[in-house]
């Protein structure tokens, strides 16, 4: 077990980031620190990721040292936080024009395309964090077996509804726009309203299920 | 009231940026030269975070409907009003029916990519989640979400603070908070978490080399090109927040350094952040021009911040004594 990382954002913001494997409790605990930080003087925003808290500065801190103290204390004595969620399930077509990284994703984890569809539709994802554009969930939960890297290259447009895999993790982008992550497919939801309240359709702690309604080859 | 007379696409509503919705995957966007917008907005005695139209491909024409009070700052643009010479920096009046021109950037020492026309009572757009900002990704925000075109109309608020007749300016930033290194626009870094996890000779580049700043370099993010960063092992992360200035190297060792249109997080490794204070900086250099980044230090960043901010009240001071001396004359 090792510690946490604190590192600077430039001057406008600290990340906090937590030790081990990515977990649905590491990430409870997260959504407790994150309730614990935004109540600080010093906090913008604060804003959780995949087992890491962003601390956006309202100002940045003349001195930083007993902010770090206080965000590692604050960790230490984090409980996990369970956010109770709804549980919504988007149907997916898999591979074809609407997955056009699927033969990277094959090429590199060496399973056929009926197995990536098997293990990707399988588990319950837990929404972590929202990110990347309005209205994006991270979700935890993804087999491990389907890890592919990001790519060497971010592609500079992908469009609204692509589900895609980016290292250890997977998502489905909310809106067109670029993207570093590999797409086996597409689905259609309408997944921000900024007028909204909240503008968001996913919370942390909802639960997303993907359905496959198409495979295409 | 103005009319938008040019097809260009890319001029935007911006102002300071939308703060308080990372959670929800919304990004900051506003003025990619935050100090530019301040002053035009100085001048005009509007609030220092009133929306004003960022411009960046030009020529860009308008038509005033009406009478109103505006200001150019930001890129010298050798603007004129119905064929008049404006000085960069200025704030003046125009009468209904005239039309104001916007030519390329001027050349030379001063060399900037961005203008910005702000509005005596600002543009009057929306706030949408506390901002007037244009959200480009997910188009809301700004002037119906998406960027201005030809025969749009757009409206200011009620202005408060009356124009000096005949106008008056004030000086460039760049001017006042001119920082370079070796005759090469600098930049302050402060290192980010994977910084420790590249090799000597890459750190060493980072601080050393001039990066150029490639075509495919826009509101969202600046790709340099110079020496490939590499790192000692392959790096994966997990998707965490990040801020506008920051340098992610992807996989292919050419960074990026995240503007204003940044999404609010990401994944790939960070090698230093560009301090707040200097972003403006990047966000005015030229395609193709380079750069350089400067090592420094917590306390100097937080020097940096106010030294941006004295300059920001000298401006304000002066352009407060200015329209009172004419007020009064």
């Amino acid at each position: 077990m090792s510690t946490p990382g604190i590192s600077l954002l430039g001057s406008s913001a600290i990340l906090f980031e937590a030790p081990g494997e990515t977990t649905l409790l590491t990430q409870q605990r997260i959504w407790a620190l994150s309730r614990e930080v935004a109540g600080w003087p010093e906090t913008g925003e604060a804003v959780p990721g995949m087992n890491n808290l962003m601390l956006r500065f309202a100002r940045p801190p003349r001195t930083l040292d007993a902010l770090i103290t206080r965000l590692k204390v604050a960790w230490e004595a984090a409980e996990p936080l369970p956010l109770d969620g709804r549980s919504i399930e988007l149907d997916v077509t898999y591979g074809g024009e609407g997955g056009p990284h699927m033969a990277d994703v094959i090429r590199h984890t060496g399973l056929g395309i009926d197995d990536i569809v098997a293990l990707h539709t399988a588990p319950d994802y837990p929404v972590f964090a929202l990110g990347s554009h309005p209205g994006y969930c991270y979700l935890g939960g993804m087999d491990p077996r389907l890890t592919t890297p990001r790519r060497q290259v971010p592609v500079l447009r992908i469009p609204g509804g692509a589900v895609s895999i980016g290292g250890s993790q997977t998502g489905v982008s909310a809106s067109d726009g670029p993207s570093g992550w590999n797409t086996i497919g597409t689905t259609s939801a309408v997944f921000f309203d900024p007028a909204g309240n909240p503008p968001a359709l996913f919370q942390p702690g909802d639960i997303l299920r993907l359905r496959a309604v198409r495979v295409l080859r | 009231m103005i009319e938008i007379l040019s097809d260009t696409a890319l001029a935007t509503v911006q102002d300071l940026g939308r703060a308080g919705s990372l959670g929800a995957g919304v990004g900051c966007a506003g003025a990619m030269d935050d100090l530019a917008l301040i002053a035009g907005n100085l001048l005009l005695g509007n609030a220092q975070g009133d929306a004003a139209i960022e411009v960046q491909v030009f020529p860009f024409q308008l038509r005033f409907e009406t009478r109103l009070s505006f200001a150019l700052t930001g890129a010298d643009c050798g603007a004129t009003l119905d064929g008049m010479p404006l000085p960069p920096w200025w704030a003046c009046t125009a009468e209904a029916g005239q039309v104001l021109r916007l030519g390329p950037p001027r050349r030379g020492a001063l060399q900037a990519s961005r203008a910005y026309l702000c509005l005596a009572g600002g543009v009057d757009v929306p706030m949408m989640l506390g901002s007037r900002s244009t959200q480009l990704r997910g188009a809301f925000g700004g002037f119906n979400g998406r960027a201005l075109r030809r025969g749009d109309r757009i409206a200011a608020g009620p202005a408060t603070a009356p124009l000096p007749a005949g106008g008056f300016g004030l000086e460039p930033a760049a001017i006042g908070l001119a920082l370079e290194c070796d005759r090469v626009p600098a930049l302050r870094v402060l290192p980010a978490a994977e910084y420790d996890r590249y090799t000597a000779t890459s750190q060493d580049n980072l601080w050393r080399a001039p990066w150029r700043i490639t075509p495919q370099s826009d509101r969202y993010g600046y790709r340099l090109a110079g020496p490939a960063l590499e790192p000692l092992a392959p790096i994966e992360l997990r998707s965490h927040g990040i801020v506008p200035g920051v340098i992610q190297v992807p996989h292919g060792g050419q960074p990026i350094v995240q503007m204003r249109d940044a999404q609010p997080s990401g994944g790939y490794p960070k090698i230093g952040t560009i301090i707040d204070a200097d972003l403006w900086r990047l966000g005015q250099a030229p395609i193709g021009s380079r750069v350089r980044f400067v090592r420094c230090s917590w306390d100097e960043a937080i020097a940096a911040a106010e030294e941006n901010q004295r300059w920001i009240a000298r401006a304000a001071r002066l352009a407060d004594l200015y329209r009172q001396h004419r007020a009064a004359a």
